[in-house]
């Protein structure tokens, strides 16, 4: 195709430094040219009519360059440049297309690369290298430094640490030890790992992310949809216009009695710049390509987005709705104080870890946690746990009862209240009172800067719904500075809640931020249904549109941030490429704007636009 | 039955029309052409031979794109 060109445009150049004084072989000599440099348009133009499809940007091309070689001919002026000079253009844009489609297709496509090619296998001592699709679920496979974790599993044996960038675009390696569960498409930094996979090839993450990112174009945005609507219409009727414009004037101009004879040259001329200029290729690549790019950049974020049309809705979100627990804050409950004790805290901690070394509650685990050293049973005796209320137990010989207040009056000690919100648990030792450890639901360190980004992004409503206590969830709402909270619901409640929010007259539309895991009716439910820290779950990535691969809220704003981006260059590119094309249009109909414009209005709008789609891979950080 | 076949596609527009050629073809309940990772998702209805539908669904591409490719 190069060559092509470069062949075409020599041989042009040089039948016009040495012009032939035959006219016969003049025109023999451009018309090879011409073939040379447009045979295959040619060809395609001639199977379009054969097929009955007439209209496509090949026989556009051809009857632009044929009339312009005709009117030549007719007006026996020998100056057949022009002809060729749009043929050569044209290909050179088709040229340069095909070159930029490809390259960001390839570019967008290596972002996603964590397809594993092979997975280690143990069998009777030796590793075999095996295809990932026939490692059978409980397999015992061998992941060595370097290499991508190839199927999901839980290690065995071996310690290591995971770069997951590729999944989550979050930086900082992941540790891993035997019991920990890992994830495909995760890279193996410097341990050697033994792991037993808990999923086949098909069902593990990596598969799932390739698969919906793969998929994401299939589901056309509006603008798409507009856009090959137009191209259907835009076509025939710059062809009719044009068709009316070789025709009508000279006709009125015959009829009414006006100077005839050359304006037939000038018009036809004119219609056929206009053909050259109604090729819609701007529109018809760059659109799909931003939205393709900006899944691609996305998805290097660990921003998953399902779909050209989910990228849409959600850069015209206006509200924000949260879950509270596991999605603004950590989901875990964590020992954050402890109040009035007599005693050190880290010994009434001691004391209370033990009473509860038995039950498997949240609050006991959390409370083993804090005390942080594996429980000496023997120290503990005479365990009696009564549901609903706490633990009684002897431990070093003092008896121990710890629980809620409840379960202090009921052995005859009055429980002192708390200022902070949260949940207690009293203690008392020896039937005396001896403080409270309180226990909260931690905060995200960065929940509170992505709300405000999000506001400062033109959010105007941010709501938080939770389950829990209005004090609670009040005390969140005004740590992170949420406009709104809804309190005390019921998953089905959250369903109620957001249908009410939607129904109102704030305008935009709302997205509803989850964990992905009990959230999925409200998430199926929002205009677009955003799920968190879904490495692994796949419930969340069925249920969300977008799909965070972290659980980091930051990931929100990112996401928002790439929709707006994206649609903004899309819109940019159809009012800048309509813009020029209409303004040639009107040029060339007036007469003002020659094949050399026209051809500028056709390729170089499309280069142009095709680069502006390309900023949408980039990604910013801040 | 759904299957998935790389195609070769030049442009986006022309990719559309594969589609619509594609799910207009006899033996295809579903079809999606994907321009951008130059793939094409075909759904067989029930009891179709796929062999022969693809033969049909590739003359059917051919007619609206003379240059497009898929790799059976």
């Amino acid at each position: 195709m190069l060559i092509r060109i470069v062949l075409a445009a020599v041989f042009t150049v040089a039948l016009n430094i040495f012009p032939v004084e035959n006219q016969w072989v003049k025109l023999v000599l451009y018309l090879g040219v011409y073939v040379l440099i447009g045979y295959d348009i040619l060809r395609k133009a001639g199977l379009g009519i054969i097929n009955g499809r007439p209209s496509d940007e090949n026989f556009l091309m051809t009857v632009a360059t044929a009339g312009a070689f005709a009117l030549a001919i007719w007006e026996k002026s020998g100056d057949y440049n022009e002809a060729i000079a749009v043929m050569l253009f044209y290909q050179i844009g088709e040229f340069f297309q095909n070159y930029a489609v490809g390259r960001s297709r390839k570019s967008i496509s290596a972002l996603m690369d964590i397809r594993p090619d092979y997975a280690n296998v143990e069998t009777g001592g030796a590793l075999h290298w095996v295809d990932p699709n026939e490692v059978a679920v409980g397999s015992i496979i061998i992941v060595q430094p370097g290499e991508k974790v190839p199927l999901d599993g839980v290690v065995e044996a071996g310690n290591s640490t995971l770069n997951t960038s590729a999944l989550t675009g979050e930086s900082l390696p992941r540790d891993v030890a035997p019991g920990d569960e890992i994830i495909s498409g995760c890279i193996n930094l410097s341990g050697v790992l033994r792991v037993r996979t808990t999923k086949p090839f098909g069902e593990s993450t990596v598969s799932k992310v390739l698969e919906l990112v793969e998929n994401s174009t299939s589901h056309k945005s509006q603008s798409e949809a507009f856009i090959s609507r137009f191209a259907r219409v835009y076509t025939p009727a710059v062809c009719f216009s044009a068709l009316a414009l070789a025709i009508l004037p000279p006709l009125f101009a015959l009829i009414t009695g006006a100077e005839a004879g050359p304006a037939w040259r000038t018009w036809i001329y004119r219609a056929l710049t206009f053909l050259v200029i109604s090729c819609p290729c701007a529109l018809v690549i760059s659109i799909p390509l931003s939205f393709f790019a900006a899944i691609g950049g996305a998805g290097r974020k660990g921003v998953l987005i399902k779909g050209s049309n989910y990228l849409e809705t959600l850069s015209k979100v206006r509200t924000f709705v949260f879950d509270k627990t596991g999605t603004l804050t950590k989901g875990v409950f964590e020992v954050t104080a402890v109040h009035h004790s007599p005693l050190d805290e880290a010994r009434l901690i001691e004391l209370a870890a033990i009473a509860e070394c038995s039950s498997s509650h949240p609050i006991s685990r959390s409370i083993q946690k804090a005390y942080g050293k594996p429980v000496d049973r023997t120290r503990v005796s005479d365990i009696e746990e009564i549901a609903g209320e706490g633990v009684k137990a002897v431990v070093d010989g003092i008896k121990v009862v710890a629980g809620n207040e409840k379960l202090m009056r009921s052995i005859g000690v009055e429980p002192l209240p708390c200022h902070c919100t949260g949940t207690l648990v009293h203690i008392a030792l020896d039937g005396e009172y001896a403080g409270h450890i309180l226990i909260t639901d931690v905060v995200k360190p960065t929940s509170r800067r992505a709300i405000d980004l999000l506001r400062k992004a033109g959010i105007t409503r941010t709501v938080m719904l939770t389950g829990d206590s209005a004090k609670v969830a009040g005390h969140v709402a005004v740590e992170l500075g949420v406009d709104r909270v809804c309190s005390g619901l019921l998953p089905a409640d959250k369903v109620e809640k957001v249908e009410e929010l939607m129904a109102d007259e704030t305008p935009g539309k709302l997205a509803f931020v989850g964990d992905g895991i009990n959230d999925a009716p409200v998430l199926t439910r929002a205009d677009i249904g955003i799920a968190m820290g879904a490495m692994g779950s796949d419930a969340a990535i069925e249920a969300a549109d977008v799909v965070l691969m972290d659980d980091d809220p930051m990931g929100i704003v990112t996401a928002l941030r790439i929709s707006r981006k994206c649609l903004g260059i899309v819109w940019q590119n159809i009012i800048f490429a309509l813009g020029i094309k209409a303004a040639c249009l009107i040029l060339g109909a007036l007469g003002l704007a020659g094949m050399w414009a026209a051809i500028f209005a056709d390729v170089g709008v499309m280069v142009l636009a095709v680069l502006n789609a390309m900023r949408c891979l980039r990604v910013s950080n801040k | 039955m759904k299957k998935t076949y790389n195609i070769e596609v030049d442009c986006a527009n022309c990719a559309l029309l594969m589609e619509n050629a594609t799910k207009q073809t006899a033996g295809v309940e579903n079809a999606v052409v994907n321009f951008m990772t130059q793939k094409m998702t075909v759904e067989f209805s029930e009891g179709a031979d796929e062999k022969a539908v693809m033969k049909s669904v590739l003359k059917a591409c051919h007619k609206v794109e003379p240059d497009c490719e898929i790799e059976l």
